[in-house]
């Protein structure tokens, strides 16, 4: 199972245009928490220049996965692996990340700019950053008001700007159009899109399935800590014979649970 | 400027908006400008100073800490999606909370003793007093750390950082006399010697007050301590054991920070 994983990625790596590749690999992972076990022996890879989402109904160790590779969760068994070297508590892997997490909680009394400009000094950055997304957001206006005066869909632009704003090539985000008006979640698809296109290995969650069937090239489907599909959107499909992404991930569900996930639903 | 020194910065900036902590300088201001005016003199206000620094000290920089650690607890996470390592944010956060609260203490007790008292007077003992309250602040921060990475929920975390103050502050030295009163057929110095060792706030009463001559307010262990030292070596070897104090949980804290899953 190891072997395919590799050869698969190879192939795409080798196609890749522009910048270097980063890729992304969670191998055998394993991680509990208390008598919970989140995730078991997941091994997956994120490609370069694909997006992949991360499926499974709530509780299914998506966001674990996430964290795990932003070493905020650490594995309790297997390894994270970053552009051919492993993540071993070294922080400067972290450079090649921008990360848009769940539930933006940012400093309540810094304005946009000073979270951006403490985010620059602290990664020590001097070059420029990327503000097209604060633009294409029209978040301008917003960006000197104190974050606890934002709205929730204007805190979820600047979470998704500052993720953006280091034109980093790994792209982890954890619900990135929840909380979004369609206009904005627009702008924002088509910014992944764009960061896909230029060899970024996008990594993201949602709910929202039918707008991911748009956006997505990869499906990696977790029930209760265990990968249960992973390949492309294509596969997904055909192997369970459905039309489109929702009907196909309902199916796996249904058949996850029918398959002896008797105890887990309980 | 490293990492450490950039959250520092950060975290003091966050720490002084809030008006806790300039609370604290002005409690410390009030309370000695009040003891030396009623008391007559620095010199005889320090016995009493010192007992309101021991038990005002390690309660602030308990609470301070866990409750910051727990707020900020976004802000960590924050950080570390960023490159920067556990270590340097660990080392920022400490120093961001001890720093300012030692500047608070210092400045609180610091500018009424010396302006009341000129510098030459009584130095030694207020200079100890000022150096014991330091010591402290870097204990209890350090001690409120720990719980704050230990305890998962911010409640109960407060309640444990609560119990852990009633315990070393009060409860510890009633316990001690218990023992040793009935235990007095036995000699004692050497018991007492340890459980004096292993209360962080005996040890700085014991080198404040030895200083200010005051051994009727030692305590039963601070007095067996003073009989076993004296003098020099007993401040030298009070302090020692403080530096252990503020290592000990430093590296328990800083282990389980590393090890935390956000």
């Amino acid at each position: 199972m190891t072997g395919t994983g590799e050869r698969g990625l190879l192939h795409r790596v080798d196609r890749l245009p522009g910048e270097r590749p980063v890729w992304v690999r969670a191998q055998d992972i394993g991680k509990r928490f208390g008598p919970l076990q989140v995730l078991r022996d997941v091994d997956v890879c994120f490609r370069p220049g694909r997006v992949t989402a991360v499926l499974g109904p709530n509780g299914a160790g998506k966001t674990t996965l996430l964290k795990m590779i932003l070493g905020l969760v650490r594995p309790d068994e297997g390894r994270i692996m970053l552009g051919g070297a492993t993540v071993n508590g070294d922080a400067e892997y972290r450079r090649d990340i921008g990360y848009m997490p769940q539930l933006p909680r940012f400093p309540e009394n810094l304005t946009g700019w000073e979270l951006a400009a403490m985010l620059d000094d602290v990664r020590g950055f001097d070059g420029r950053p990327d503000e097209s997304l604060v633009d294409a957001f029209g978040l301008r206006a917003e960006m000197d008001k104190p974050f606890r005066t934002l709205s929730g869909g204007n805190r979820q632009k600047l979470n998704a700007s500052l993720a953006l704003r280091y034109g980093s090539r790994v792209l982890v985000l954890d619900e990135p159009t929840a909380g979004l008006d369609p206009l904005a979640a627009r702008v924002l698809k088509a910014r992944v899109r764009s960061e896909r296109d230029r060899g970024c290995t996008v990594l993201l969650t949602s709910h929202d399935l039918g707008q991911l069937q748009a956006l997505a090239d990869d499906v990696v489907f977790l029930l209760d800590g265990v990968v249960r599909f992973e390949g492309e959107v294509g596969d997904l499909l055909s192997a369970t014979r459905e039309g489109d992404l929702e009907a196909a991930i309902a199916r796996l569900i249904l058949d996850g649970f029918r398959r002896g996930g008797g105890e887990e639903v309980a | 400027m490293g990492v450490t020194g950039k959250v520092v910065r950060y975290e003091v900036r966050n720490v002084l908006r809030g008006k806790v902590l300039l609370g604290y300088g002005v409690f410390f201001f009030a309370t000695t400008l009040g003891l030396v005016r009623l008391g007559g003199g620095v010199q005889r206000a320090l016995p009493s100073l010192a007992n309101v620094v021991l038990l005002a000290v390690p309660l602030v920089c308990l609470l301070v800490a866990t409750v910051f650690l727990y707020d900020g607890r976004a802000f960590t996470e924050l950080l570390l999606s960023h490159p920067v390592g556990r270590r340097d944010l660990f080392r920022g956060l400490y120093l961001g909370l001890a720093l300012p609260l030692s500047a608070m203490f210092l400045l609180g007790v610091g500018i009424p003793l010396v302006v009341l008292g000129g510098v030459g007077v009584a130095s030694g003992p207020a200079a100890l007093l000022l150096g014991s309250g330091v010591l402290l602040t870097a204990v209890f921060t350090a001690i409120g750390f720990v719980v704050a990475f230990s305890v998962g929920d911010a409640a109960r975390g407060l309640a444990t950082a609560l119990v852990i103050w009633l315990g070393l502050t009060l409860v510890y030295d009633g316990v001690v006399l218990i023992a040793s009163h009935s235990l007095a057929a036995y000699p004692l110095e050497r018991p007492m010697l340890v459980a004096m060792v292993l209360n962080p706030v005996d040890l700085a009463r014991v080198g404040i007050l030895m200083a200010v001559d005051a051994s009727a307010l030692l305590g039963y262990t601070g007095a067996v301590f003073e009989d076993f030292f004296g003098g020099v070596w007993g401040l030298v070897a009070a302090a020692g054991s403080l530096l252990a104090w503020v290592a000990f949980p430093y590296a328990v804290a800083l282990r389980r920070f590393r090890r935390m899953d956000f």
